[in-house]
C-alpha cells in the first residue's frame, strides 16, 4: 500500500486550530482559576492566527485549486474566503458571548473549547473533497453545538433544546450518510470530484443516484434549516442561551453553504436538473413558511429563527438559479450571489443576535419583543444599530441586505423564473412586517425600564463595527460582491 | 460654480448634515441642533439655485450630469442628471425642507435633533430620487426615503400613528418590490444595463410592455396615490406631525407621478396608450368621487388629504391624455400643489399647535382672534379651489383645456374639480374661520407670530407669483415635455 505524504502546509490553519484547542484545554485546566480570561484570550489568539495562516496561503497560492490528503482535502479560493468569514464570525461570537456568560458564571474554558472544536469542524467541512471528511467535519461541528446548547446545565429549556437538536440532528446525519452510501453504491467512489467524473461519463445508474440525492438533500436541508426540515430551528434558537443561538445562526451557515456547494455543484452537477427542482420546492416552502410564522412570534429569538428559515430559502433560490446548460456564466453569477447572500446574512445575524445577547446581560434573557420597548430612549445608539440591522434584514436600501436580495433576485430573473421572483418579493414584503415591528417597539413605544443598556466595552465596540459594516457595505457592496464572484470563478 | 457636482451636493449635503445634527445628541443641546439644521437646510436650498439659474431651456438632454461606476458587478452606475421635468422638483424639495425646519422650530420639543435629522436626510434622499438616472440608484433612493418618514410618523405622530406608519410603509413597499422585478427583467432585456436612458430606447413586445407597465403602475399608483390604492394617505396625513404632512404632500406624492413620466411611459409607450383609458377613468374617479368624499370630512387634515388625492387625479389625467397642454399642466399642477397643500397643512398645523384639535366642529370664528392668519389661510384656500391668479388655477386650467382637446366629456368631467374643490375647501374655511367665535378656546387664540408669518408669507408669495407668472416654470419644462411626448408617440414594438 502506498503512503503519500500529505501536503501539510496546506492544512496549516486546521493543524493550528487543533493544537490551540488542546492548549486551551490544558491551560484552562491548570491556570484557569488564576487567570479567568485566559481561555478567552487564547481563543481570540487562535482565531487571529488561523486568519493569518489562511490569508497567507491565499496570498501565496492564489486561484489554483490544490488537493491533498489523497484528494480528501481541497484548497480553493471559495474555501479560503469562507474560512476567513468563519474566523471573523466566530471572533464576533466569542466577544459577544463573554459578557453574557460571565454574568451567569458560565464563562468557563469548556465553552471556548467547544467553540474551537466547532470551528475546526467547520474548517474541515469547507475544505472537504470526500464524503467522509465532509461527514467528519459536519459531525464535529454538530456534536460541539449540541454540547454548547446544553452548556447551561440548570436550564431545563436549554437542555430540552439540546436534546431536540441532538435527536433531530443525528437523524438528519443518518439520512445524509444513507444518501452518501447510495451514491457510493452507484459510482463506486466517495471522493467528490471523482463522483462528478463518474456521473459525467454516464457510468453511474441514474435511479440509484437520484435515490441517494434525495436523502442527501434531506440531510443538507436539515443542516441548512430550510422547510420542511426546519422544525428544530425555532425550538433550538429559543431554548439555547442567546450567545449560543448567535453561534448557531451565524458561522455554521457559511460551512453548510460550503457543504451544499461541494456536494451539489462540485459533485452532483450532472444531476442538477433534479436538485434544482428539489431546491425550488425547499425555497418556496421556506420563504412562505418562514415569513408567515415569524409574524406570530413574541419571542425575538424564535422570530429570528423563523426569519433565518426564510433567508435560507432565499439562499436556496440563489443556488437553484445556476442554469447549467447554455450559460455557464449565468451559473457562476447565481452561485456567487448565493455566497454573497450567505455572507451578508451572517453579518446581519451577528448584529441581531449580538444585540439580543447584550440586552440579556443583566441576569435575565432579553427574549421578548417587549424587552426592546423604548430602546431608543434608553440607548439611542444601540437602538439605531438594531434598527439598521432590522431594515437590512427586511431588504430596504441603503443597507447590505438589499444588495443580497437583489443579487439573488437578479440571478432568478436571469434564469427565467420570473414568477418565482415575484413570489419571493411578495413574501419579502410580508416579512418586512415583523422587522418593522421591532423598530416600532424600539422607537414608538415607551420603555418599561429607563436605565441605559450596559455591556462590556469590547462587545459594544465590535457591535458598532458590525452595524457600520452593514451600512458601509450597503453603500459600497462592490468589494464583497467581487470577492464572492472571484471565489466562484476560480473554484468551479 | 459650473465645475461643482451640484446634484451630488444637493443629495449628500442634507444627508451628511442630518447625521451631524443627529450627533448633537439629546434634548439638552436642542438649540444647537435647531440652528445646525437651519444652516444645513439653507445651504441645501442655496446649492439647488444654480440648477435653475444655469439651466439651459433649449435642450431636452440631461443636464448637470454626473456619472461614475458604482457597482461594476451589476453595471450599476452612480448616474445623476436633471432635465426640465425633474429640475423644478429638486428646487421644490429643498425649499420645502427649509420651510419645514423653520415650521418645526419651537413646535417640536421632544427629540429635536432626531426630528431635524430625519427631515434633512429625507430631503437628500428625495433629491436623489429626482436626480437618479440609473434605475437601481432610483430604486435605492425610492425605498430608502420610506425610512425617515416612517420614523417621523411613528415617533412624533398622533394617537393612531403606529397603524398609519405601518400602513404607509408596507403599502408603498409592495408596489416598489414589484417594480424591482420589472427592473431586473429590463436589466436582462437591455443586455446588462441599469441606465434608464438606455431603457427608453430598447424594443419590447406588447405582452412584456403590458406586464412592465403594470409593475410600474403598482408602485407609482400607490405613491400618487390613485384610487383605489389611496387609503394609506388620509391615515398617514392625519397621524403625521405637521412637518411630515407637509413633506409628504408637497414632495412625497410627486414621486409617483414623476415615476410615471420618467419610467413607465417612456419604457412602455404602447402599453401606456393601451392602459390610458383605464388610468383616465381612475383619475376621473379620484377627481370626482374623492372630491365628494372630501366634502363630508370632519377632520381638517383628512379633508386636505382627500383634496390632495383629488388634485393628483388631475395630474395623472393630464399625463395620460398625451398632449403638451395636459402634461405641462400636470407638471405645473404638481408644483403648485406642492406650495398650496404644504401651506394648507402648515395652516392647520398653526391651529393645531394652539387648540390641539383638527376637528372642524371645534372651531368657528377664528377670524375674530387671528385676522392675519385668516387672510393668509384664505389665499391658500382659494388657491386650493383653483382661483385664477393663484397657482392652483394655472395647472387645472391647462389640464382641463388639454382634456377638452382630447375628449369633450372627459374635459367636462375633469372641470367639475373646479366646483368640487371650491365646495369642500371654502365650506371648511367658512366653518372654521368665519362666523361667531364658537367657544372659549377660540376666544383665547393668539394670532400667528413672526416665524409662522414668515413661512406662510413666503409660501403666499410663491403661490401668487406662480399664479400671475407661471412662465417661470413652464419655460423650463417645455423642451423636455415635448421630447417626452415625441418619444411616447413612437411605437416600440
Amino acid at each position: 500500500m502506498n503512503f503519500v505524504m500529505p501536503n501539510l502546509p496546506l492544512a496549516a490553519a486546521e493543524i493550528f486550530v487543533l493544537t490551540m484547542a488542546c492548549v486551551v484545554l490544558l491551560a484552562d485546566l491548570f491556570w484557569g482559576k488564576k487567570h479567568p480570561r485566559l481561555a478567552y484570550g487564547l481563543t481570540l489568539f487562535t482565531l487571529a492566527g488561523a486568519f493569518v495562516l489562511t490569508y497567507g496561503l491565499l496570498a501565496l497560492i492564489g486561484g489554483e485549486v490544490v488537493a491533498t490528503f489523497s484528494n480528501m482535502y481541497v484548497r480553493d479560493v471559495m474555501g479560503d474566503f469562507l474560512k476567513l468569514g468563519v474566523y471573523l464570525a466566530v471572533f464576533a461570537v466569542v466577544v459577544y458571548a463573554r459578557g453574557f456568560l460571565a454574568a451567569r458564571g458560565q464563562d468557563k474554558g469548556e465553552f471556548y473549547l467547544f467553540v474551537l472544536f466547532a470551528l475546526l469542524g467547520m474548517m474541515v467541512m469547507i475544505t472537504s473533497n470526500h464524503f467522509l471528511t465532509l461527514y467528519l467535519g459536519l459531525e464535529l461541528l454538530a456534536l460541539s453545538l449540541y454540547a454548547l446548547v446544553a452548556l447551561d446545565r440548570d436550564s431545563a429549556r436549554a437542555t430540552e433544546a439540546a436534546m431536540k437538536y441532538f435527536v433531530l440532528g443525528s437523524l438528519a446525519s443518518g439520512l445524509l450518510l444513507y444518501g452518501m452510501s447510495m451514491i457510493y453504491g452507484a459510482t463506486g467512489t466517495l471522493e467528490i470530484s471523482a463522483i462528478a467524473a463518474q456521473i459525467h461519463q454516464g457510468a453511474a445508474r441514474k435511479e440509484v443516484l437520484v435515490f441517494g440525492l434525495v436523502f442527501l438533500m434531506a440531510g443538507l436541508a436539515f443542516k441548512l434549516g430550510v422547510a420542511p426540515f426546519h422544525m428544530w430551528i425555532p425550538d433550538v434558537y429559543h431554548g439555547a442561551p442567546a450567545p449560543i443561538a448567535l453561534f448557531i445562526a451565524s458561522a455554521p451557515k457559511l460551512a453548510t453553504f460550503a457543504m451544499a456547494m461541494r456536494l451539489l455543484v462540485g459533485g452532483l452537477l450532472g444531476l442538477s436538473d433534479q436538485w434544482q427542482l428539489m431546491l425550488m420546492f425547499l425555497a418556496v416552502l421556506s420563504i412562505a413558511l418562514g415569513n408567515l410564522a415569524a409574524i406570530a412570534q413574541t419571542n425575538i429569538k424564535r422570530m429570528l429563527g423563523y426569519s433565518a428559515i426564510s433567508h435560507m430559502g432565499f439562499l436556496a433560490l440563489g443556488l437553484l438559479s445556476g442554469v447549467v446548460e447554455g450559460d455557464p456564466h449565468g451559473a457562476l453569477n447565481a452561485y456567487s450571489s448565493a455566497m454573497f447572500y450567505a455572507v451578508v446574512y451572517v453579518l446581519m445575524s451577528l448584529a441581531a443576535f449580538g444585540l439580543v445577547a447584550l440586552l440579556s446581560r443583566e441576569g435575565i434573557e432579553a427574549e421578548h419583543i417587549s424587552d426592546f420597548q423604548g430602546l431608543n430612549k434608553r440607548s439611542p445608539w444601540l437602538a439605531a444599530l438594531m434598527g439598521l440591522t432590522m431594515f437590512s434584514m427586511a431588504g430596504v436600501p441603503f443597507f447590505v441586505g438589499f444588495w443580497a436580495k437583489l443579487s439573488v433576485l437578479q440571478a432568478v430573473v436571469q434564469a427565467g423564473y420570473l414568477w418565482l421572483a415575484v413570489f419571493a418579493v411578495v413574501f419579502s414584503l410580508i416579512g418586512a412586517f415583523y422587522y418593522l415591528r421591532i423598530i416600532k417597539v424600539m422607537y414608538f413605544d415607551e420603555p418599561q425600564v429607563l436605565s441605559p443598556v450596559g455591556g462590556p466595552l469590547d462587545a459594544r465596540v465590535l457591535l458598532s463595527v458590525n452595524g457600520l459594516l452593514i451600512i458601509g457595505f450597503g453603500l459600497f457592496p462592490e468589494q464583497l460582491m467581487r470577492l464572492c464572484a472571484m471565489s466562484m470563478i476560480t473554484s468551479f | 460654480m459650473t465645475g461643482l457636482p451640484l446634484l451630488s451636493i444637493a443629495i449628500w449635503l442634507p444627508i451628511i448634515g442630518g447625521c451631524i445634527v443627529l450627533a448633537t445628541g439629546d434634548d439638552r443641546r436642542a438649540a444647537i441642533a435647531r440652528v445646525l439644521a437651519l444652516i444645513v437646510a439653507l445651504a441645501g436650498f442655496v446649492v439647488t439655485l444654480p440648477l435653475y439659474l444655469d439651466f439651459d431651456t433649449t435642450t431636452a438632454a440631461m443636464q448637470f450630469v454626473e456619472r461614475a461606476m458604482w457597482i461594476p458587478r451589476f453595471n450599476i452606475t452612480y448616474f445623476l442628471g436633471v432635465d426640465g421635468i425633474s429640475m423644478p422638483f429638486v428646487l421644490l424639495n429643498s425649499f420645502i425642507t427649509l420651510i419645514v425646519v423653520i415650521a418645526g422650530w419651537r413646535v417640536i420639543e421632544n427629540k429635536v435633533a432626531q426630528y431635524m435629522a430625519a427631515f434633512l436626510m429625507m430631503s437628500g434622499l428625495l433629491n436623489g430620487i429626482f436626480c437618479a438616472l440609473d434605475a437601481m440608484l432610483f430604486y435605492v433612493f425610492f425605498e430608502a426615503s420610506l425610512i425617515p418618514l416612517y420614523i417621523v410618523i411613528g415617533v412624533w405622530g398622533g394617537a393612531n400613528r403606529v397603524y398609519a406608519a405601518l400602513k404607509f410603509f408596507l403599502y408603498t413597499l409592495l408596489g416598489s418590490l414589484l417594480m424591482l422585478v420589472a427592473m431586473l427583467w429590463l436589466f436582462n432585456a437591455s443586455g446588462g444595463s441599469f441606465s434608464i436612458l438606455d431603457w427608453h430606447g430598447i424594443k419590447i413586445d406588447m405582452t412584456a410592455q403590458k406586464l412592465l407597465f403594470l409593475a410600474f403602475f403598482a408602485s407609482f399608483a400607490v405613491k400618487v396615490p390613485m384610487w383605489p390604492v389611496h387609503t394609506w394617505l388620509p391615515d398617514a396625513h392625519v397621524e403625521a406631525p405637521t412637518g411630515g404632512s407637509v413633506v409628504l404632500a408637497a414632495i412625497g406624492l410627486k414621486l409617483g407621478a414623476y415615476g410615471f413620466l420618467r419610467l413607465a411611459m417612456p419604457i412602455a409607450p404602447d402599453a401606456s396608450h393601451y392602459f390610458a383609458p383605464f388610468i383616465i377613468a381612475l383619475s376621473l374617479i379620484a377627481v370626482i368621487y374623492i372630491g365628494f368624499v372630501a366634502l363630508v370630512q370632519t377632520d381638517m387634515k383628512k379633508l386636505v388629504a382627500y383634496s390632495s388625492i383629488s388634485h393628483m387625479g388631475f395630474v395623472t389625467l393630464g399625463f395620460f391624455i398625451f398632449n403638451p397642454l395636459g402634461v405641462e399642466g400636470a407638471l405645473v399642477q404638481m408644483i403648485s400643489h406642492g406650495f398650496v397643500s404644504g401651506a394648507m397643512f402648515l395652516c392647520i398645523g398653526v391651529l393645531y399647535d394652539r387648540m390641539h384639535s383638527r376637528q372642524i366642529a371645534d372651531y368657528g370664528g377664528v377670524v375674530n382672534t387671528m385676522p392675519k392668519f385668516a387672510a393668509l389661510f384664505l389665499l391658500f384656500a382659494m388657491a386650493n379651489a383653483g382661483l385664477p391668479a393663484t397657482s392652483g388655477f394655472v395647472g387645472e386650467f391647462m389640464v382641463a383645456l388639454g382634456a377638452v382637446q382630447f375628449n369633450f366629456w372627459v374635459g367636462a368631467a375633469a372641470a367639475t374639480t373646479l366646483i368640487l374643490g371650491a365646495a369642500y375647501t371654502l365650506w371648511m374655511y367658512k366653518r372654521v374661520v368665519f362666523g361667531e367665535v364658537a367657544n372659549d378656546h377660540v376666544a383665547a387664540l393668539t394670532d400667528i407670530n413672526a416665524r409662522e408669518f414668515l413661512i406662510l408669507g413666503v409660501l403666499a408669495l410663491c403661490v401668487l407669483g406662480m399664479g400671475l407668472y407661471p412662465k417661470v416654470f413652464t419655460d423650463v419644462m417645455h423642451a423636455s415635455v415635448t421630447e417626452l411626448l415625441k418619444h411616447v408617440a413612437i411605437s416600440k414594438l
